[in-house]
């Protein structure tokens, strides 16, 4: 087996609350793509975040590589390069041009040579169709643009596994579609990656594995294909049912 | 209107703008500096110096400068401290100005959002680089209207000076009217000499405001789930 990240009984709560994650076992392989979904609430984004070691956890480990990794390492800022995170709010740095948002990381943190990083970010930037915007400012894209902006600036730091959590949820429809083709062209080109969304055709279309969370607990675990075919659990069909407008009785 | 004794005075105030115009410079960037140190010590929240900072700004905010400065000029003396009147003006303004500038800034560095930090932490760098690249500069470009707002205000301040027998505009308006009984001409050559100083200061504080406005920038969606 080749696991990059694996994750065994992590448990979380947050102050005095009821746990947000009880006792998830998890694993990722290299070159796989893993959608998570779930309802509002059932703390999918919690758990993508703890996988970042953004969020403190309360047990279990999570393994890097063979490697138990912690928030609390020396080389955190190390395991979190291999990691690379895409959040619901883009997150670009308003007060740089698209290069250097781009840039500011492989230079500042990774030490590259700034042309060399400038070259591949073109190439990057060429990939999702932005080449004549990297002087422009974060204020002047549209959020589909913003999105793919952030897409390559944590590629540029060659993450091992790419982290999406609902990267799509505040775009208008049609600039879904261009965020979503980045992402599944990214799939294609075997990176490792693990979605947490709620566009359902898209998860059908870039996922091998559909993992279902509820509650703080994996209820349900599938090949995609199986997922939204067959589901197994009830729980799981009450909720894809939510996707299907025409069942309906009005 | 007395024109050739206005005239004739016009040294003075040229004189005494210049010396309110140097106190102030100075005062201000040192009340730039001690707000700058105080809301960092606030913002990462240093144990006892954020207390320290805490009493120095509710101090600083909640006592007006002319008492500040004949605590400087009156009061340290019988502690063995004494100043000049120059040297208490300019401390008396860095310590009124510390705690205005400290809040400034303050309202910048909240104002960037949490989760730029964490977007910062995700891409690898350290939290010193995070506030370096990422805060700082967002920090300040959000307030610099306010610096601005407080430079004219500490500008303005400087009119009490007069009280520590500091020869600034204000002393020598009533250095004029006691001497020579003309109330009006001195008086509308106070008032000149801070439009003077002062509306050149507002319009570039406005061009400054708009040239590095880049915090509206209409990025304002949240994040849940």
């Amino acid at each position: 087996m080749n696991e990059i990240l694996q994750v065994k009984h992590l448990k979380k709560s947050y102050e005095n609350n009821e746990p947000v994650l009880k006792d998830i076992d998890f694993s990722l392989q290299k070159g796989e793509v893993v959608v998570i979904v779930g309802p509002s609430g059932c703390g999918k984004s919690t758990f993508l975040r703890c996988l970042n070691l953004l969020e403190p956890i309360d047990e279990g480990s999570i393994i890097l590589n063979g490697e138990t990794i912690d928030r609390k390492d020396k080389n955190v800022h190390q395991h979190r390069q291999k990691i690379g995170m895409v959040f619901q709010s883009y997150e670009l740095f308003p007060h740089l041009s698209i290069m250097k948002n781009i840039l500011l990381a492989p230079v500042k943190v990774q030490k590259r040579n700034r042309k060399e990083a400038e070259k591949e970010a073109e190439v990057l930037l060429e990939r999702v169709g932005l080449s004549d915007k990297k002087d422009a400012f974060p204020r002047q894209l549209s959020g589909g643009q913003k999105q793919r902006v952030a897409i390559v600036r944590a590629l540029i730091m060659h993450p091992e596994v790419l982290l999406l959590d609902e990267i799509t949820a505040a775009l208008d429809p049609e600039m879904v579609r261009e965020v979503l083709q980045v992402v599944l062209k990214l799939a294609e080109d075997g990176m490792t990656m693990a979605i947490v969304t709620h566009e359902m055709e898209f998860a059908k279309a870039v996922a091998d594995r559909v993992i279902f969370m509820d509650q703080g607990v994996i209820v349900e675990e599938n090949r995609t294909k199986n997922f939204f075919a067959y589901p197994q659990t009830e729980r799981a069909k009450q909720f894809l049912n939510t996707f299907h407008y025409e069942a309906l009785e009005i | 209107m007395d024109l050739e004794f206005m005239e004739a005075h016009l040294p003075l105030y040229i004189e005494a703008a210049v010396l309110t115009l140097r106190i102030a410079a100075a005062g201000i960037l040192l009340a730039f500096l001690t707000g700058l140190i105080t809301s960092i010590i606030k913002y990462l929240k240093i144990p006892v110096l954020m207390q320290i900072v805490n009493a120095y700004i509710e101090l600083s905010r909640n006592t007006p400068l002319l008492i500040q400065l004949f605590f400087l000029y009156f009061g340290l003396p019988k502690l063995g401290v004494v100043l000049s009147s120059e040297s208490c003006a300019i401390i008396g303004l860095a310590f009124l100005g510390g705690s205005y500038m400290s809040e400034a800034f303050r309202s910048g560095l909240d104002n960037v959002a949490e989760i730029q930090t964490q977007s910062g932490l995700s891409l690898g760098f350290t939290r010193s680089q995070i506030f370096r690249h990422i805060t700082l500069p967002q920090a300040v470009s959000t307030s610099v209207p306010l610096f601005c707002a407080n430079i004219i205000f500490l500008i303005k301040e400087t009119s009490v000076f007069s009280a520590v027998a500091l020869a600034d505009l204000m002393f020598v308006a009533k250095d004029l009217i006691g001497i020579y009984y003309k109330t009006d001409e001195a008086l509308f050559m106070l008032v000149s000499a801070y439009l003077v100083i002062l509306l050149p200061i507002s319009v570039i504080a406005s061009f400054v405001e708009r040239k590095v406005r880049y915090a509206g920038f209409g990025d304002t969606s949240t994040v849940s789930g």
